[in-house]
Parts: structure tokens; sequence; C-alpha cells
């Protein structure tokens, strides 16, 4: 078997299977603890649209907050958005999608995608920059934060290896050099199955924590 | 418990609540091997591991943003004091003993076990360095409620008999005698007896049904008498049917804040079973910020089921009866800055209510920049005005509230909780600061309308 082969098929398969169940265990485990049942009178009965609304407000941090992490929040801005173009506007990855699941959607302009992967690479850097730096930072790090950041870039840096595939280029079906792509999706995998481990979690904890609060502090009363 | 530590006498008589001769120390009640006090800690940590508080710990993606609301952090830039840091052990030991990959962390060895020496060095971060004012959980990217977690690990710290040491003598003085200031039954009885005849105040003790409930907080009982006749004054003003309970006055909850969950439902208990007692509609809360936690938020939660009466601060009793008119009040015309408690505003949710009454009251409020939920904690919160080797530490962050209260150029400095009080009165004495806090249910007990 070609390593193509057996990273569009094995690798993929388990991989995808991983961070699957492993996404799935890690909510199970959350809320499989035990929950005590609030008998406080509660000045909202509501519960969804405190979460939902928890959810979306805490994207900005209240302005006497901003001063202090602007920079930090921008760059954070910066790079997840430039990941989520680089992923799902670039036209060989929305072929890959379409492969897996049937859906496809327009691709973004070239200038878009390079000035994406220039954010997320400029982001990624000033992060690691950051954490490398910053005392508060790097005294709450750990091998979760350093393994967080190098399953990151690392598909980015593989995939700038394979870019020379034209960018209106259709998904080829079986590219002139097969190993970069190869390589390209197996960091892809890597990324995919430390997912759910580590801190990049964060991808769908977010809306649990947030969630959380913001319906505690709605019964409250109190503004989040 | 009894295990508190005597060689440190308490001090009853100087201007806060303290023990002589402090010195940097770790502090433990009881004589017992590390072996045994970890194993109570951890034992007291997994009962706190519910589903809120497993949400948060797995969410944490140590962004380090939460430094930057935290006054221990801002006003020392000791990266120690980043608020998330703060719980480190406890989220060691709840990745090691209860998350989803807890198997893993213990097969592989990837979480060490927490040591006796990391909580007595977190001693410090868990009790002298939070107030538990909650201003991280306003910043964090995640929605976690830091406060929340700090007040549960708290719980395995004083299983572990690992408390400060004034924290845990004047917790176990409250479980003792029922308040921890001395403010006994008979004590209270006798100030409010001395009180009535002084300023010629009518008192309701002990009586057998009345619609109101009043409850104390020692500071007031024993440091703020003034309180308790303001109190009485606007209750009568009112023409409610009011009583003070002897078997259950004492709304200061140090069970809570030093970490006993089996004293906080003791303290909490009393003030139910004297409403219950008495077929109170209302309990009002004093003037204090963690009572208004332990019984407006949690007292139904000891109790088990919801509270057969309502629970209102002091200040929600105030601003729902101007505005019914049943409390009138004359203009102060002056200029005033009010201070919020934490407890009661940011996480009690009662932030409007003092504003309305010092619109009431006429006063010009200017507000300092950061104000309401947003408002930084004087300091003294989560029992840490108690603990006298905290003192640096807490006049640093006092620093903030000083020049944030000047920068407003008001003339008269407001708060609406004791303990908030004596810790400006602590910072007052010790900057020669030329402000003085007021309470602001004695500034509506002055500005009382003349009946007719």
């Amino acid at each position: 078997m070609e390593l193509l082969d057996f990273a569009r098929g094995p690798g993929l398969a388990i991989s995808l299977s991983i961070f699957v169940l492993g996404a799935a265990w890690r909510l199970y485990g959350i809320f499989r603890r035990p929950s005590k049942p609030d008998y406080s009178e509660p000045r909202s009965g509501a519960v969804l649209g405190p979460a939902l609304a928890a959810i979306v407000t805490r994207m900005w941090h209240h302005r006497t907050f901003r001063e202090r992490t602007l920079v930090q929040t921008l760059n954070a801005y910066a790079y997840h958005i430039g990941l989520a173009i680089v992923v799902f506007g670039f036209l060989p990855h929305i072929g890959f999608i379409q492969r897996l699941t049937g859906l496809h959607w327009p691709a973004v302009p070239a200038w878009l995608f390079v000035l994406a992967v220039a954010a997320v690479f400029i982001g990624l850097i000033y992060a690691l920059f950051s954490r490398l730096t910053s005392p508060v930072q790097r005294m709450l790090s750990n091998f979760d934060d350093w393994f967080s950041w190098f399953v990151t870039i690392l598909p980015m840096l593989t995939g700038m290896a394979v870019l020379s595939l034209p960018a209106s280029a259709p998904y080829p079906l079986a590219p002139l050099d097969p190993t970069p792509v190869a390589i390209h999706l197996l960091s892809l995998e890597l990324l995919l199955v430390w997912l759910p481990f580590g801190k990049l979690a964060h991808a769908f904890l977010v809306f649990v924590s947030r969630g959380m609060t913001g319906a505690a502090f709605a019964r409250k009363g109190a503004r989040l | 418990m009894s295990g508190a530590d005597t060689r440190h006498p308490i001090d009853l008589e100087g201007p806060r609540f303290s023990i002589r001769k402090p010195a940097v120390r770790y502090d433990k009640q009881g004589e017992r091997p590390d072996a045994e006090r970890l194993e109570a800690a951890m034992a007291g940590f997994a009962k706190d591991f519910g589903r809120t508080a497993a949400a948060y710990m797995e969410s944490c993606i140590h962004c380090g943003n939460c430094a930057e609301a935290c006054h221990f952090y801002l006003q020392t830039g000791d990266p120690k004091y980043t608020p998330i840091w703060k719980i480190e052990p406890f989220k060691q030991a709840y990745q090691r003993e209860a998350g989803p990959f807890a198997w893993l962390y213990r097969t592989l060895n990837l979480k060490p076990k927490v040591t006796v020496e990391e909580l007595e060095e977190w001693q410090e971060l868990l009790y002298d360095s939070c107030t538990m004012c909650g201003r991280c959980t306003m910043i964090c990217p995640m929605g976690i409620d830091i406060a929340s977690l700090v007040g549960l690990a708290r719980h395995g710290m004083f299983a572990a008999g690992l408390v400060p040491h004034e924290l845990a003598a004047v917790a176990e003085r409250a479980e003792r005698e029922g308040s921890p200031l001395g403010a006994t039954a008979k004590v209270l009885k006798e100030r409010l007896d001395w009180l009535a005849d002084d300023y010629e105040v009518e008192m309701h003790v002990d009586e057998a049904r009345a619609d109101v409930l009043v409850t104390f907080s020692s500071i007031e009982i024993m440091k703020y008498p003034q309180s308790l006749v303001a109190t009485a004054r606007i209750l009568n003003h009112a023409g409610y049917s009011w009583t003070v309970s002897t078997k259950g006055y004492e709304a200061t909850n140090f069970g809570m804040l030093s970490g006993n969950v089996e004293w906080q439902r003791h303290s909490s208990m009393k003030l139910i079973d004297a409403a219950v007692a008495c077929n109170a509609k209302v309990m009002i809360l004093p003037e204090c910020g963690h009572a208004y936690t332990a019984l407006r938020w949690q007292g139904a939660n000891v109790l088990g089921r919801p509270l057969p009466f309502k629970v209102q601060h002091i200040s929600e009793f105030l601003a729902e009866n101007v505005a019914n008119g049943r409390i009138k009040v004359n203009k102060v015309g002056t200029t005033v800055t009010f201070h919020d408690p934490c407890q009661v505003s940011r996480r009690g949710g009662a932030t409007s209510a003092p504003r309305v009454v010092l619109q009431a009251l006429g006063a010009d409020l200017r507000e300092t920049e950061d104000t309401g939920d947003l408002n930084f904690c004087c300091g003294g919160g989560g029992g840490v005005v108690t603990i006298h080797r905290a003192d640096e530490l807490r006049y640093k962050t006092f620093e903030i509230k000083m020049r944030q209260m000047d920068a407003t150029g008001a003339a008269l400095p407001v708060t609406s909780c004791s303990n908030c009080r004596q810790t400006f009165d602590d910072g007052q004495a010790r900057f020669k600061w030329d402000k003085k806090m007021a309470s602001l249910l004695e500034l509506v007990a002055e500005n009382l309308s003349a009946p007719g």
C-alpha cells in the first residue's frame, strides 16, 4: 500500500474514529459527573437563552479589559479565522471534504487564501512567542500547550509543500507527487487524533463552559 | 474540629479581627501524619468534582487572561497570583482522579499525585490572595467561573487542616459560640437593650410572629452598632412587623469562607429555623457580602428544598421600599461614589439596588472607572481581611480602590457591606486616606423623612 493510500484510507478512518470517540468520551466524562439541583429562588428561569447569549457575548472582552488583552485577542482571532479560511475555503480542501461527505461550496479567492495562510503563520508564531515570553503563560504552560501548538502548525507546514498545486484546479484524483500530499494528510490526522485529548478540545468545550456559566449567572440575575 | 492553633491568641480589641505577632507561615490545624492530611484533602476535593467544576477544569486554555482581571496580579505583577493557577492542585487532583482520562494519567503517571508540600504552598494562593471576588470570571474567554473553583478547593484544604490560622480560629469560634467575634445571643440582647435606650429606638427581639426576620453581621454587632439602630429605625418607619431572633441572627458564615461545609450548614440552618419559627415572609440579610451568597444563593441548597420565605439583601429591601413609597427619604445633596460588594453585585445580581436607593436620596452618584459588575474588590473579601500575614498584599490591592475613588472627586464613599467597610477603615488608617467609608443603610436611616 502506498503512503497516500494509507493516509486516505485506514489512516483517515482511524484518526476520524479516534477524534469522534475521544471527543464523545471527553464530553461524557464531564456530563457523567454528578450535578446537584439548585433550589435557590431564581431571578430568571431561562437556561438556553442565557447560555447561548454567554457563548456569543464572551467572544469579546469587556471594555475595561481590552487594553491589556487587545493584542492577544486580535492575534487569536487572526489565526482562528485564518485557519477556518484555509481549512474550509481552499479548493483542494473543499474537494477533500466533498469526497468524504458529499458537501461542497465555492472556494475563496486566491488572494484571501494567501492572506489567511499568512495570518495563521504570523498568529501562531506570535502565540508561541507570547507563551515563551509572558511569565504568566510560561508558568501555566505544560506539554499540552507545546504539543497542541506543534500539531496545529504542522499541517500548515506540510501543506506548504503541496502548494505547487494550482489553487484554481479541481481536487486532483492522482497528484503528480503523492508523497507530500500523504504527509500533509497524515499531519492533519495527527491533529485529529490529538484534538479531543488536549486543550484543542476547546473547539467544542467552549460551548459547554460558557453556556454553563451563562445559565448560572442568569439564574442569579448577574451580568456576564 | 477543635484543632485550631492556640499559640496565636485572638485579638478582639484591635481595629479589626486579627491575631497578634503574625509570621509568614503555612498553618496547620491538628496533629496528624502528612499522608493522612493528604488523603483528607483528596477526599475533600473528590466530593466537589461535580459536572460544572469538571467542565471548567477541562476547558482552560492557559491563555492567562484571568491574571489581567485580578487585583493581586495587577498590583504585584507576580504570575503566581494568576487566578487559574490558584486552583492548580485541585485541577491536578481532578485530572488524575476523576477526569475522563484519569486512568491514562494514573497509569502513565502523566499527572503526578498532589503532595502535602504543594498544598502548603498553595494555602497562600487559595486563601491570602483570593477574595473570591470573581472578577476573573468576567474576563475568561472560556467563561470559567474560577472563584467558584477556589471556593470548592477550600473544602479539601479545610478537611486537610491546612487553613490560615486566623480563618480556622474564627470559623471554629463561630461554630462553638454562634459568632466569630463573640457576639453571642447574650451579647446581642444586651447590645440591643443598650441601643434601644441610648437611641430611643424600638427593638423587636424574639417576637413569636413577624413578617420580617432581621439578621446581622457580627461586624455590625461588635464594631458598627449604629447599623443595628439604623435597621430598627427603617423597619419601624416603614411599619413592618419585624423581629430579631436570638436563636438565629448571625449572618456571617465562616464555615463557607474557610471551607467547612458542615459548619456552613449549621450557620445557615440557625437562620432558616429562626425564620420558619416566626413565620417570616422575608429574611433580611445585613450589609455583608458573603452572607448574601451563603443564604440567598446557597441557603436553599443547604436545606435541600426551596426556602419558605424570601431572602433579601438589605440594599434590595431598601430599594424595593423606597420604590414603593414605604420608605420616604430626604435628599442628601452630596456627591457619592459607591463600592459594590462583589458577592452582592457581580456574583449576586443585585447591582442596581444600591443605585436605586442613592437616586432616591438625591445623591450625585459618581461611578468609579471600574464599577458595578466590573468593580474591583476592596481586597478583604473571602476571609482575606482576617489573615494578618496577607496584610501587605491586601494593602497593595487597596491602592486601586483609593485611586479609583479619588478620581471620581466624590465627597462620600458608600458601600453596603460591613466587611468591605472594615477593610476600607483599615486601609484608611494605613494610608491616612482622607475618606471615610459610609454605610448605605445608615445613610438611609439618617435621612428618613419625618412622619406626616
